[in-house]
C-alpha cells in the first residue's frame, strides 16, 4: 500500500439502543406517502375517490338505507325505493333445500351439518391422513342413506327432488372424494413407462381438459342414456357426478404430476433400491411427498370444483343457484330475483374465501416448515 | 477360502424351472408390462364396442340414422345475432359457421376486456396508494370468489330489468342502454369498420420497426431522431385518416328511437353484453392476480442491480422488470384465454347464441346427438389445441438460456 | 455539488449515521470515512449492519439520521442527488443479480447507454475492454445461466465498472461462490485495488483484507467496535468482542 498516511479512519463509539425518532406528524406524513407521494399517486386517489363516490353512497342507499328488512307482504316491497331482502325469508327453504319435501329438510340440514363439521375436522388436521379419508367415505355414506331414505323409517326421497345446499354440497364432496384418487391414477399413468397406458392417460386427460365444463355434463346427461342397454338407466345425479368427478379427475391429475416431476429421481432410485414394490414405493415414499408439494394446487382446483357445482342446473339438476332461479318464478317477488341472487352469492363468496385463506395459510406453513 | 462359482454355460437357467411358464411371465418386467396392456386394451376395446353396439340399437330403433349427411339438410330454425347472412332454411354446416363465429366473437372481446381489466386490477393491487390497491383487492376477491354462472344470471338479469328503449339511459343523446341493450353509434357502410381494424393493425406493423430503427440510430450516436418520431407519427395517424374518410358526418348513424326501438347505429345485445361482462370480469380478476404474481416473482435484486447502474424506473421497468415478469405470466394467461372460450359455452343460460347453445338445438331437431356432439368436441378442442401450439411456439422463442 | 473537490476530501463519508427498522435500532451512530483510492473492509457477525451501511451510501436503504457525503455529495431524499451519487459508485452484490434474459455484452453496455447516453459502439468497445480486464473476454455473447458462479461474479464486477466509478461497493462478494471459484473473483478485487479504486468491502475473507486493506472495520450489533490498519487489526485487536469473533473465523 501506499507510504502516505491513510486517510480511512473510523470512529468507535458506543452507543445505547434507542427507539427510532417519533416522526413530526404521523398522520400526515402516512397520507402523503400513500395518497400523494407524486402527481401520478395524486391522479390515482382523485380518480378513486371520484369513482367511490359516484358508486358507493347510491348503493348504501338501495341495499341499506331504503331497504325492506323483513316483511311477509310483496306490496310494502313494491312501495319501496330500496332493496328487498324480505324475499330471503320468505324464499330460503326454496333456495337452500330446493323441491326436498318440505317436513323431511332436517335431513338435508343434517347432511349440511355432517358435510361442514367433517370439513372444520379436515382443516384443523386432528386425524391422520388414512382416518380422515375413511370418515370423509363414511360420512357420505351417511349422507346418502339420510337423503335417499327408504330405510330406518325415513320417508324415500328420489335423487331428482334433491336440491339446495345439500346438493350442492354432496356433489362436491362426491366430486373431489372421487376425483382425487382417480386423478392420482391418471397422473401415474401419464408416467408410466408401458406406451398403451400412457396413450390412454395423456388422451383422456388432453381431451376432457380441452372441453368446457357445460359440454362434458351434457354429453353425460344426454350420450349415457344413449350407450346403455334397454331397461339399464342411471339416475341422472350420478351421471352428473360421474362427469364433474371425471372433469375434475383430469385437472387434478396434472397438478399431481407437477409434484410427481418436482420430486427428484434420487427419491424413487432409493425406494427402489430398498426393495419396495411399485405400490409400496409409491403410497410410501412418493405420494406423501407429493402431497405436500401440491397441495396448495390441489385446494385451487377443489376451490374451482366447488364454483363448477353450479354448472349442474344447466343439466337439470337443482342446485342451489339453479333453485333460486326457479324460486324467483313466483310472481309475486319476480322483480326481486337480483337481492336473491346477492344472497347465494354472499353464500358462495364465504364459503370460497374461507377455503381460500385457509390454502394460503397452508401454504405459508409449508413454506416455513422447509 | 476358496470361492467356487460352477461356471453356468450360457442360457442355461438355475435347475428345476421349466423353460416356459406363466409365473416366469409375470415376474419378468416385460412381459408383465405387455400382459398389463393388453389387458387393459383389451378390455377397452370391449367395453367400447359393447357401449357403441347398445347406441347402434336404440338409434336404429328410433329410425335415426347415422353419419354426417345431415349436414347438408336444412337447419329449420332462426339464429338471433349471426355475423354471417343466416336462414332457417340454410344447412346444419352453416348454422354451426355461425355458432362458431359468436363463440368467436364474444370471446375475442371478452378477452381483450378480461386483459385491460387484469393488469389494471393487478398492477393496482401492487400500487402504493391504499385506496387504490384496496379497490383492487376487493375486486378481485368478490369476483374469483363468486362462481361466473352466478356472476353471468346476475348481470343478465340486471340488464333485462333496465327500462325499455322509451326511458333508456341515455349518454349525451348518442349511445343508449336498455333492456334491449346497448346501441351505440356505427357505420352503415359494413366494411368501414374492418377498413378501421385494418388500418390500425397495419399502424402497429409500420410504427414498431420505425421506433425500433430510432432507437437503433439513438443507440449507435448517442442522439435522438426527429426523422423517425415524425415518419412515426404519420404512420399512426393512418387510422385516424381512415376515420375522417367514413368520418361523423356522413356514414355513422346515431341509433334514434323510433316506436318502441332503436333504428340505425349497432345494437349490442343484452345477452352478449351479460355473456361479455360475465366472462371478462370473472377471468379478469385472475389474470390480475396473474400480473401480480408474475411482478412480484422478480427479485428485489434485480431491481437493485438495475439502481445501483443508474436506471431510473421507466427503463428499470421497461427493460429489467417486464421481459422477465412477461416470460413468467404468458403461460397461465394463456391458460386464462382458453378458460374464456371453453366457458363462453354458458351462453347457454342466457340464450346467446354460441356453439353449445346451437349444438343444443341441432341436437334437439335432428336427432343426430352423436354426430352432433362429436363436432362441437372438435371445434372446442381445436380451438384450444390452437393457443396451447401458439403458447409452445412463444414458449419456446423466449426461453431464458441456461447450461 | 461542490464544483472542485479538494485532493484531501475523503471519498465517502458517514457522519453519526443512525438507521431503523420499525422500532429496532439496526445502525448506531456509524462513523466512517473512506479516502480517495483507499480500501477499505468491514467485516462482523450477521445482523451487526455492515451490509445495511453500505447500502446506505447508494441511498439502495435510507438511514434517518446522520450524513452521508459521496464524492462531495449528500446522499438524500432528493432524486437527482441519489442519480448523481449513483453514477458514481459502483456496486456487486452476494447474488451477482445479472439480468439473466440478456447477454453478458447487453448486461454490460445496458446501464450506460440507457442513463448515460453513451453510444452503443462505445459502450461495447468499454465492455470488451473490462470483459478482458477481469479474464473472460470469450464469454460476451452468452447469457448468464450459461456461466459459472465465478464467472458471473466477475461480469457483475465488470458491470459495475462500465459506469467509471470513484468508488466501488462490494456486498459479500464470494460468499455464494463455491470455493474454488472464491480465489479467480479475489484475484480480479486485488487487481482492481492495486490500480488505485476506492473500495469498500464487506467479506470474510481475512487474507483478502490482510493483504490490500487499508483500515479494516470490525462491527457488531449495529455499531462500529473497532477499527484499525490491517497488522493493528490482525495482531493485536483490542476489544474482547473483535478477538471472539477472530477466534472463530480465522482457525
Amino acid at each position: 500500500m501506499s507510504s502516505r498516511p491513510c486517510v480511512s479512519h473510523a470512529i468507535v463509539k458506543s452507543s445505547p439502543a434507542r427507539p427510532a425518532p417519533a416522526r413530526e406528524s404521523t398522520f400526515q406524513n402516512w397520507l402523503r406517502l400513500n395518497f400523494f407521494s407524486s402527481w401520478f399517486n395524486t391522479l390515482m386517489t382523485a380518480l378513486a375517490l371520484w369513482a367511490l363516490i359516484i358508486t358507493l353512497p347510491q348503493f348504501i342507499r338501495w341495499a341499506v338505507m331504503d331497504a325492506v328488512w323483513y316483511t311477509p307482504d310483496a306490496e310494502l316491497c313494491k312501495a319501496a325505493a330500496g332493496a328487498c331482502w324480505a324475499v330471503i325469508p320468505e324464499k330460503y327453504r326454496v333456495m337452500l333445500f330446493g323441491t326436498f319435501p318440505y317436513e323431511e329438510q332436517w335431513r338435508g340440514m343434517a347432511a349440511i351439518a355432517i358435510i361442514l363439521m367433517l370439513a372444520a375436522v379436515s382443516a384443523l388436521r386432528i386425524l391422520s391422513a388414512k382416518a380422515l379419508a375413511l370418515s370423509w367415505v363414511a360420512a357420505m355414506v351417511i349422507v346418502f342413506v339420510l337423503m335417499l331414505g327408504g330405510v330406518f323409517g325415513l320417508a324415500p326421497v328420489p335423487t331428482h327432488r334433491w336440491g339446495g345446499l345439500p346438493l350442492t354440497l354432496i356433489m362436491f364432496v362426491g366430486t373431489v372424494i372421487g376425483g382425487i384418487p382417480a386423478g392420482v391414477l391418471l397422473a401415474l399413468g401419464r408416467r408410466s413407462q408401458m406406451p398403451a397406458i400412457k396413450a390412454l392417460c395423456i388422451g383422456f386427460i388432453e381431451i376432457v381438459r380441452g372441453l368446457p365444463l357445460v359440454t362434458v355434463l351434457f354429453m353425460a346427461s344426454l350420450m349415457i342414456p344413449l350407450f346403455l342397454p334397454e331397461g339399464l338407466t342411471i339416475d341422472k345425479f350420478l351421471r352428473a357426478q360421474l362427469a364433474m368427478t371425471l372433469f375434475f379427475a383430469a385437472y387434478a391429475a396434472e397438478v399431481v404430476r407437477g409434484g410427481l416431476q418436482a420430486i427428484g429421481r434420487g427419491q424413487y432410485e432409493a425406494a427402489d433400491t430398498v426393495g419396495l414394490t411399485y405400490r409400496q414405493k409409491m403410497t410410501r415414499v412418493i405420494l406423501p411427498q407429493t402431497a405436500r408439494i401440491v397441495l396448495p394446487s390441489m385446494m385451487n382446483e377443489i376451490i374451482r370444483a366447488f364454483k363448477n357445482t353450479t354448472f349442474i342446473g344447466i343439466i337439470g339438476l337443482f342446485d342451489i343457484l339453479r333453485a333460486t332461479s326457479t324460486a324467483m318464478q313466483d310472481p309475486v317477488w319476480v322483480r326481486y330475483s337480483i337481492e336473491a341472487y346477492l344472497f347465494i352469492s354472499l353464500l358462495y363468496f364465504v364459503m370460497c374465501y374461507a377455503m381460500s385463506k385457509y390454502s394460503q395459510g397452508i401454504e405459508k406453513k409449508l413454506r416455513v416448515g422447509r | 477360502m476358496q470361492t467356487t462359482t460352477s461356471p453356468r454355460a450360457p442360457g442355461k437357467r438355475p435347475s428345476g424351472e421349466p423353460r416356459l411358464s406363466w409365473s416366469r411371465a409375470w415376474h419378468n418386467s416385460h412381459l408383465r408390462g405387455w400382459i398389463y396392456q393388453a389387458g387393459v386394451l383389451i378390455s377397452v376395446i370391449a367395453l367400447g364396442a359393447y357401449l357403441i353396439g347398445n347406441a347402434q340399437q336404440s338409434l336404429s330403433q328410433q329410425g335415426i340414422s347415422t353419419g354426417f349427411g345431415f349436414l347438408t339438410g336444412s337447419a329449420g330454425f332462426e339464429i338471433g345475432e349471426k355475423l354471417i347472412e343466416y336462414g332457417s332454411s340454410d344447412s346444419f354446416l352453416r348454422a354451426y359457421g355461425v355458432a362458431l363465429l359468436n363463440t368467436l366473437k364474444v370471446a375475442v372481446a371478452s378477452i381483450v376486456l378480461a386483459t385491460v381489466l387484469g393488469v389494471v386490477a393487478g398492477l393496482g393491487r401492487l400500487s402504493r396508494n391504499l385506496l387504490v390497491q384496496r379497490i383492487s383487492s376487493v375486486y378481485i376477491e368478490v369476483f374469483r370468489n363468486t362462481p361466473q354462472l352466478v356472476q353471468l344470471i346476475f348481470w343478465y338479469t340486471i340488464i333485462t330489468r333496465l327500462p325499455g328503449p322509451r326511458q333508456a339511459i341515455s349518454i349525451d343523446d348518442w349511445a343508449f342502454l336498455s333492456n334491449r341493450g346497448l346501441s351505440i353509434p356505427w357505420w352503415v357502410n359494413d366494411a368501414a369498420p374492418w377498413l378501421l381494424l385494418l388500418s390500425i393493425l397495419a399502424a402497429i406493423a409500420l410504427l414498431l420497426p420505425a421506433l425500433r430503427w430510432a432507437y437503433r440510430r439513438r443507440r449507435l450516436t448517442g442522439r435522438a431522431q426527429p426523422l423517425a418520431y415524425a415518419a412515426a407519427l404519420a404512420f399512426a395517424a393512418l387510422p385516424l385518416l381512415i376515420l375522417g374518410l367514413f368520418g361523423p358526418s356522413h356514414d355513422i348513424s346515431v341509433p334514434a328511437l323510433k316506436g318502441l326501438n332503436f333504428r340505425g347505429g349497432l345494437t349490442v345485445s343484452p345477452e352478449f353484453l351479460a355473456l361479455m361482462l360475465g366472462l371478462s370480469l370473472y377471468i379478469g380478476a385472475f389474470i390480475a392476480e396473474i400480473v401480480r404474481t408474475g411482478v412480484l416473482s422478480i427479485s428485489s435484486g434485480q431491481i437493485e442491480a438495475a439502481q445501483s447502474v443508474g436506471l431510473r424506473p421507466f427503463n428499470i421497468y421497461r427493460r429489467v422488470v417486464f421481459p422477465q415478469a412477461l416470460r413468467v405470466m404468458v403461460p397461465p394467461a394463456a391458460g386464462q384465454y382458453v378458460s374464456i372460450v371453453k366457458n363462453s359455452s354458458l351462453g347457454v343460460a342466457v340464450g346467446y347464441p354460441e356453439l353449445f347453445n346451437v349444438t343444443n338445438t341441432i341436437v334437439t331437431l335432428s336427432g343426430h346427438t352423436v354426430e352432433a356432439i362429436a363436432i362441437m368436441m372438435s371445434i372446442y378442442l381445436g380451438i384450444s389445441f390452437a393457443i396451447a401450439l401458439i403458447m409452445n411456439i412463444y414458449n419456446h422463442h423466449v426461453q431464458i438460456k441456461e447450461r | 455539488m461542490k464544483p472542485q473537490q479538494a485532493a484531501t476530501e475523503p471519498a465517502v463519508q458517514l457522519q453519526d449515521v443512525n438507521k431503523w427498522y420499525g422500532d429496532f435500532h439496526v445502525l448506531r451512530d456509524v462513523n466512517l470515512t473512506v479516502g480517495k483510492g483507499e480500501k477499505v473492509v468491514i467485516c462482523g457477525p450477521s445482523g451487526s449492519g455492515k451490509s445495511t451501511s453500505i447500502r446506505c451510501v447508494n441511498r439502495l436503504e435510507e438511514h434517518q439520521e446522520g450524513t452521508i457525503i459521496v464524492d462531495g455529495i449528500e446522499v438524500n431524499s432528493d432524486m437527482r442527488q441519489i442519480e448523481a451519487v449513483r453514477k458514481r459508485v459502483g456496486m456487486v452484490f452476494q447474488s451477482f443479480n445479472l439480468f439473466p434474459h440478456l447477454t453478458v455484452m447487453d448486461n454490460l453496455t445496458l446501464g450506460p447507454m440507457l442513463s448515460q447516453g453513451v453510444p452503443q459502439d462505445e459502450a461495447r468497445d468499454r465492455a470488451q475492454q473490462l470483459l478482458r480486464r477481469v479474464r473472460i473476454p470469450e464469454q460476451a455473447h452468452k447469457y448468464p445461466g450459461q456461466l459459472s458462479g465465478g464467472q458471473q461474479q466477475r461480469v457483475a464486477i465488470a458491470r459495475a465498472l462500465m459506469l467509471q466509478p470513484q468508488v466501488m461497493l462490494f456486498d459479500e462478494p464470494t460468499s455464494a461462490l463455491d470455493p474454488e471459484m472464491i480465489h479467480e473473483v479475489l484475484d480480479v478485487m486485488t487487481e482492481l485495488a492495486e490500480a488505485g479504486m476506492t473500495m469498500i468491502c464487506v467479506t470474510h475473507e481475512m487474507n483478502f483484507a490482510r493483504k490490500v486493506a487499508d483500515l479494516v472495520v470490525f462491527m457488531d450489533a449495529g455499531e462500529i467496535v473497532e477499527a484499525a490498519a490491517p497488522e493493528a487489526f490482525f495482531e493485536a485487536p483490542r476489544n474482547e468482542r473483535t478477538r471472539l469473533f477472530l477466534s472463530q473465523i480465522l482457525h
